[in-house]
C-alpha cells in the first residue's frame, strides 16, 4: 500500500475525532468524506444528519451534494428542511457539527461569503448556507480544511460563522451555551483553542510535518503547545476503507445516471 | 381541471416583474419550468431560491432577474456558480441585487410565509456579519423571557413553482424523498405551479402520512417527465452528477454558456425532457 498522502492523513484525523455516539451534522466536501470514514470505521453507531433532512444516513458513496439520492434512500427518516434547522439542530439535539470553509482566523471564524467588500468583492464565494446555525447550536464543533495562506489568514473579509470571535469568553458574551470549535484538522497538524484565550494552538504535528512547513503555510505567526506529539500516523485499515469509499464515489459520480 | 400544458401555465401564472420561487434542495429541482420562463422571456424577476443551483445559474446568465434571496450559491460539492459571480462580480447580462441569508433563516421564513406571519423568529445569526449587509435581518425581545431573538420577512412570492413525482386524475400532488422546503412554498404563495412526472389513477399503498398537496392549494399541475433532470426525481431517475461536473466548464465562458443554452434551452421544448425520465 502507497503510503497515506496529506489529504488522506487529513480524513483519517478528522475520522477519529468523532465517537460512536455522536450526531452529527454533516457539512459537504472534506467532512463528509470524514464523517462517514468514521461510520465505516471505528464509529459504526454514528448518527450522521445532513442539512437536506436526512437523519441516521448511512451513503455507500460520498454524496456530491448534500441532498443526494442516496442519503435519503438509507436515511433512518427524511424531515423537512425548516423541520431540520427548528426541531434537530435550534432544538439543541446536535452533539457534532463539522465544517469546512474557504477561509479561517486564529479564533477558528470561518469566511464563506466573499474575498474583498462584500457590495464590491473579488470574489463571491457561495455564502453560508448550514454553517453560521451550525457553528453556534451544535454542541461542539470540529473543522477540517488544508493548510495555505490564503485559507489561514490574520483577518476574514466576512464573518460567515462564529468560531470564538475575538476570543475569551465571546461566545458566551454573546449569549451561547455551546462550546463552539474544539478542533481544526488540517493537512500538516491539528490545533485547538487555547483554554483561556481560545486563540488555535497547534496541538501535533502529522508525521515528517515541521513547524517551518506549518507556520509557511499560515498567515499569522502560529503558537504551538509545549507538548508537542506526532499525530498517529493513519492505520493500513483505515486507508483501505478511505480509498475503496473514494473509488465508489469516483465511479459512481462520474458515470451516466441511467 | 387544474391541468395545463407548461407553456400555457408559465404564461398565465408568472408575469415580468414578480417575486418568483423555485425551490427543491437538491432534489425534484424544476428545471423544465425555469427553462420555459427564459424561453418566454420573462424580466425583472426577484427569485427566491435557497440553493440557487445550476437552475438560477441559467436564469441568472440570461439575464431574467434582477434580484436574489437566497442562503448558499453554489453547485454542490463542485464549487461555483459562474453566472451567479459574473452577475455580482461584474454585473453581466446585468447587475443583481443580493438578499442574503443563510438556511435556518430562510427555511424559517418559509415557514413563517405558510403560518401566515409577517416575520419569522429564530436563533440565529449571532456574531456573524451577515446582518451589517443584509438591512432585512433585525431582532425581537422575547416579551416572555427577554431574550433578543433574530427576525427574519416571512417568505410570500408571488408564484411558487415545484417538480413533484405524481398527480393523481383530480390534480392532487404527492411528493417524497427529500422534500425540502416546497410544502412551505407552495402554502406561502399567491400562486402555485407544478410539474410532475406523472398522471396517476391512484397514488396506490402509501404512508398515511404521505406529503400530498390538495389540488385545491395549486394553480396548474403541469405534466413534464424527466422535468426535473440533471437534479433528480426519487423512484423514477437519479442525479445527473456528471453533468454538475461538466456545468462548472459550460458556465465559466460567458460565449460557451450562451450557445449550451441556445442548443439546449432555447430551441428546445419542455418534451424534450422527457429523454431523461425513468429508464425501466
Amino acid at each position: 500500500m502507497t503510503p497515506a498522502t496529506p489529504t488522506e492523513v487529513m480524513t483519517v484525523v478528522a475520522a477519529r475525532a468523532l465517537r460512536s455516539s455522536d450526531v452529527c451534522f454533516v457539512g459537504i466536501g472534506a467532512p463528509s468524506a470524514a464523517c462517514n470514514l468514521a461510520r465505516l470505521t471505528h464509529a459504526p453507531g454514528i448518527t450522521l444528519i445532513y442539512e437536506s433532512g436526512t437523519i441516521g444516513t448511512e451513503p455507500q458513496v460520498l454524496p456530491l451534494s448534500i441532498g443526494d439520492g442516496e442519503l435519503c434512500e438509507t436515511a433512518l427518516t427524511t424531515v423537512s428542511v425548516p423541520e431540520m434547522f427548528r426541531y434537530w439542530l435550534q432544538g439543541g439535539r446536535i452533539t457534532v457539527g463539522f465544517l469546512g470553509g474557504a477561509q479561517i482566523d486564529r479564533f477558528a471564524n470561518l469566511n464563506t461569503t466573499v474575498v474583498g467588500p462584500y457590495a464590491r468583492p473579488k470574489v463571491r464565494l457561495p455564502g453560508g448556507g448550514g454553517a453560521p446555525e451550525i457553528a453556534a447550536l451544535c454542541q461542539q464543533v470540529f473543522i477540517t480544511m488544508s493548510l495555505g495562506a490564503r485559507a489561514f489568514v490574520p483577518m476574514l473579509d466576512f464573518i460567515t460563522s462564529l468560531g470564538h470571535g475575538t476570543g475569551g469568553d465571546h461566545r458566551a458574551r454573546l449569549g451561547l451555551t455551546t462550546r463552539g470549535p474544539t478542533r481544526v484538522i488540517t493537512d500538516g497538524c491539528v490545533l485547538e483553542p487555547d483554554p483561556e484565550t481560545k486563540e488555535l494552538t497547534v496541538t501535533s504535528l502529522h508525521e515528517g510535518v515541521t513547524r517551518e512547513q506549518v507556520q509557511a503555510k499560515c498567515g499569522w505567526p502560529l503558537r504551538f503547545a509545549p507538548q508537542l506529539p506526532t499525530t498517529p500516523t493513519p492505520g493500513a485499515g483505515e486507508l483501505e476503507v478511505l480509498r475503496a469509499l473514494h473509488e465508489r464515489t469516483d465511479r459512481a459520480h462520474r458515470g451516466s445516471p441511467s | 381541471m387544474p391541468f395545463q400544458p407548461l407553456p400555457d401555465a408559465i404564461r398565465a401564472l408568472v408575469h415580468d416583474g414578480d417575486t418568483v420561487a423555485m425551490e427543491g434542495f437538491t432534489h425534484l429541482i424544476p428545471f423544465a419550468a425555469a427553462h420555459e420562463l427564459i424561453r418566454q422571456q420573462r424580466r425583472e424577476l426577484t427569485l427566491v431560491r435557497m440553493t440557487p443551483d445550476l437552475i438560477f445559474d441559467q436564469l441568472i446568465g440570461m439575464g431574467v432577474a434582477k434580484a436574489l434571496t437566497f442562503s448558499w450559491g453554489g453547485n454542490p460539492g463542485v464549487g461555483s456558480l459562474h453566472r451567479l459571480r459574473d452577475a455580482v462580480e461584474h454585473q453581466w447580462p446585468r447587475p443583481i441585487t443580493l438578499d442574503e441569508h443563510s438556511h435556518a433563516a430562510l427555511a424559517s421564513a418559509w415557514d413563517a410565509g405558510a403560518a401566515n406571519l409577517p416575520f419569522a423568529v429564530l436563533r440565529g445569526y449571532v456574531g456573524v456579519d451577515l446582518p451589517k449587509v443584509n438591512p432585512a435581518i433585525r431582532s425581537v425581545t422575547c416579551p416572555y423571557t427577554g431574550e433578543q431573538l433574530a427576525t427574519v420577512p416571512a417568505l410570500r412570492p408571488d408564484v411558487t413553482v415545484i417538480h413533484a413525482q405524481r398527480a393523481d386524475r383530480a390534480g392532487n400532488v404527492l411528493l417524497e424523498g427529500i422534500i425540502g422546503v416546497q410544502k412551505q412554498a407552495v402554502l406561502a404563495a399567491k400562486r402555485a405551479l407544478v410539474t410532475v412526472e406523472e398522471v396517476v389513477d391512484d397514488f396506490g399503498p402509501r404512508s398515511l402520512n404521505a406529503t400530498i398537496l390538495p389540488a385545491w392549494t395549486l394553480s396548474a399541475v403541469c405534466v413534464v417527465p424527466g422535468g426535473a433532470f440533471p437534479s433528480y426525481a426519487q423512484g423514477y431517475y437519479r442525479r445527473d452528477n456528471a453533468f454538475y461536473l461538466a456545468w462548472d466548464e459550460i458556465a465559466r465562458d460567458r460565449d460557451t454558456f450562451l450557445r449550451w443554452m441556445t442548443a439546449n434551452v432555447l430551441d428546445k421544448t419542455a418534451e424534450d425532457f422527457a429523454r431523461h425520465r425513468r429508464v425501466a
